[in-house]
């Protein structure tokens, strides 16, 4: 129970809660700032756990957002079609549990593609789970009830700063206390040779499909926060594109660091913004047409940042106060 | 660290600079797909909005003051959508938007519009949810029944058709309502249905249902299918030995329809928002000026953005302020000639416009004739 004594990163994160919180109220971060922070928040969510998949377990999962369309929708049609409830604070009761439900909903489904897919390595791996999401993806398109085509709306907006920042802060330190345990220690080893790590007595089957469960876990509560703040759950959001989004935010943070998964989903997801705002700013200057080169400048920093640090912005290193103390281990 | 700070510190002088701006300018936000899967439909549609704000402030801007257009790109995406409309009202705080294209995009959208109070009217979202948002949710385009009805108006009024057939795709809710709308109302003029038959989605032999109808031997036939169904059926109905007319909806809009359907489609008329064509002077007035300044003939797209900012900017006008309440009213007492038509909103705040219908003839799409609901 040691593992659950966690002051630094615990009080950090209290300490920029109550930052962010203070600086809305005062008006100097306005709401347009927030709603990129909880955006932000929600691809922390997604990348930590898809970190423990492929960065520290050494798989490649391709079709995260697949987990997270999951939970989404299981969570979307708890609060919108079984219960209808207004986003009130009496309802949150109901809202929290249907993000677990979904997460769990999320968890069997990893569960379900890990047996038969986890005899499956590398590019073969990474193929079969992107066929996963696609098939997620074109069987949520066939589902009436749940909207079709058109997707799945009218879902009250239970997210908001302080639920998100809380599901992305235990994301963090429960994937942080897996992987500085002894199960940690099993999943590294897998990602390093997992011949030797089965010689050796690791059940690697098991573990791997422990990292898949867990991580789509996450994924699907971080698809049900999703739905929850857009008011709205739609099949192509969670198609091919969206999967890979989270890979550049891990590979771009560093593969096997939870600090750079955290910096590199802030930082992407402010980046598309910010040039937003520069690139307007600048064509109102100037009076030419910059704004339509965001997403070109947005392909060409990613490729910068890949050639200039080949290893992400983080490579395999945490921040001091994301490791555990041997005390607290 | 350091690097850290002034990489915030940037961010930070960065979205400071974004907020500053002039106050003797009334800021209107516009949202379209610039990239992404349907990115040619947000330049068609920016393209719209920009000919719309040109004009209005060449001729003097709106309420004394120049109107400038706050473009945002939505990526075609709803998690973009709803963080550029929340840009545009917190951040540029815009009085009203025009936006956007897509209904997937626009759902996002319209729930912060709607709780900050600004008034948007989308351009071409067909989706009947949109505006069941709320209140300050507009939109410039008909939803899908109703070329349906106007259909069938025109079959039973100008084609004298007193008896009609009608072929859908069952997989595919457009298909299906319009066809559902058809039906309803050529039986309210005093028509009769004598077919109504489904064809699974993704077919591409419909030998079996148009057999039957064929048999029924109606006066016109109508078919509410996407451009590459409407080419097979009509093929395949013309071997059967059908004869009579065809009518259908803005599915039909696509230069595919007689590349594969060739002669069969001959004798085919469809419901469409407006055609260039059109020889009202608004029609041919803003024909002229889209060609003058992009050197291309508007699309669709560009009509109804060009219409959705006009309106908005009419409804401001008419208001007399920019307050969201004052425009949210003004809007729904609008009555106006556009592009499109002449635009009046229903207490669903969706517009009530006429439709044009276009013929095949030659292997051309020719302007027939405007029907009025």
């Amino acid at each position: 129970m040691n593992s659950l004594k966690t002051p630094r990163l615990l009080f950090a994160a209290a300490g920029l809660y109550v930052v962010i919180l203070v600086m809305n109220l005062t008006g100097l971060l306005n709401d347009y700032f927030l709603h990129i922070i909880n955006q932000s928040l929600i691809y922390v969510t997604l990348t930590v756990s898809l970190n423990l998949i492929n960065g520290l377990t050494g798989q490649f999962s391709l079709g995260h957002m697949g987990f997270a369309a999951v939970g989404a929708y299981v969570s979307g049609t708890i609060t919108t079609l079984l219960f209808n409830v207004k986003p009130t604070l009496v309802n949150y009761p109901i809202f929290v549990l249907a993000l677990v439900i979904g997460g769990l909903a999320a968890a069997l489904v990893g569960v379900l593609i890990g047996f038969p897919s986890l005899r499956l390595k590398g590019d073969y791996l990474a193929i079969v789970t992107l066929g996963f999401g696609e098939i997620i993806r074109t069987i949520l398109n066939n589902i009436s009830v749940v909207g079709g085509p058109r997707g799945l709306l009218g879902i009250p907006k239970f997210s908001n700063f302080h639920v998100v920042f809380v599901v992305a802060f235990v994301t963090l330190v429960v994937v942080r206390n897996l992987a500085q345990s002894s199960h940690g220690r099993a999943f590294l080893a897998i990602r390093e040779n997992e011949l030797a790590a089965e010689l050796v007595g690791l059940n690697t089957t098991r573990y791997k499909v422990m990292a898949f469960a867990i991580g789509a876990f996450f994924a699907g509560v971080a698809g049900g926060l999703l739905g929850h703040l857009l008011q709205m759950a739609h099949p192509t959001q969670f198609g091919f594109l969206g999967s890979v989004l989270v890979l550049i935010m891990l590979y771009a943070g560093g593969v096997g660091s939870l600090t750079g998964s955290v910096i590199a989903a802030f930082a992407l997801t402010f980046l598309t913004e910010t040039l937003r705002m520069v690139l307007d700013s600048l064509s109102d200057m100037t009076n030419l047409p910059l704004g339509d080169w965001r997403m070109v400048l947005y392909a060409l920093l990613l490729i910068l940042i890949m050639l200039f640090r080949t290893e992400g912005l983080m490579g395999t290193r945490e921040a001091k106060i994301v490791v555990l103390k041997e005390d607290q281990l | 660290m350091k690097r850290a700070f002034l990489i915030l510190a940037a961010t930070l002088v960065a979205f400071g600079l974004a907020g500053c701006g002039g106050q003797d300018v009334i800021k209107i936000g516009g949202v379209a797909p610039y990239t992404g899967e349907a990115a040619t439909f947000g330049v068609s549609s920016k393209q719209g909005m920009e000919l719309a704000i040109e004009e209005w402030n060449a001729a003097g801007g709106l309420l004394g003051k120049q109107i400038k257009l706050v473009f945002a790109d939505d990526k075609g995406d709803p998690a973009e959508g709803a963080t550029v409309y929340t840009k545009l009202i917190k951040q540029d705080e815009v009085v009203a938007i025009v936006g956007t294209v897509m209904s997937k995009v626009t759902l996002a959208g319209a729930p912060i519009a709607q709780n900050a109070g600004v008034p948007m009217i989308s351009p071409t979202s067909t989706n009947t949810k949109v505006t069941e948002v709320g209140d300050y949710i507009f939109r410039a385009c008909f939803i899908d029944p109703f070329q349906g009805t106007v259909g069938a108006k025109f079959a039973f009024e100008d084609l004298g058709a007193r008896t009609a057939a009608a072929i859908f795709d069952v997989g595919n809710d457009y298909t299906k309502g319009l066809s559902e709308a058809f039906a309803a109302k050529f039986t309210e003029l005093g028509g009769s249905m004598v077919a109504f038959e489904a064809h699974p989605t993704g077919a591409t032999d419909f030998k079996a249902q148009l057999t039957k109808i064929v048999q029924a031997n109606p006066d016109v036939l109508y078919v509410s299918d996407y451009y590459n169904d409407v080419a097979l059926i009509a093929k395949q109905v013309r071997e059967l030995g059908f004869t009579g007319p065809m009518v259908g909806g803005d599915g039909w809009d696509s230069p595919e329809l007689t590349a594969i359907g060739g002669d069969a489609v001959e004798n085919g008329f469809f419901t469409n928002h407006y055609s260039k064509d059109d020889t009202r002077p608004e029609v041919r007035e803003f024909v002229a000026k889209f060609n003058a300044k992009f050197g291309a003939e508007p699309d669709a797209l560009a009509t109804l953005a060009y219409d959705g900012m006009y309106l908005m900017l009419s409804a401001i006008k008419n208001a007399g302020s920019t307050d969201g309440v004052a425009i949210k009213n003004s809007m729904k007492a609008l009555r106006l000639p556009v592009v499109s038509g002449t635009v009046q909103f229903d207490e669903n705040r969706n517009p009530v416009k006429s439709a044009v219908i276009i013929e095949i003839k030659g292997g051309k799409q020719v302007y027939r004739t405007t029907v009025n609901p």
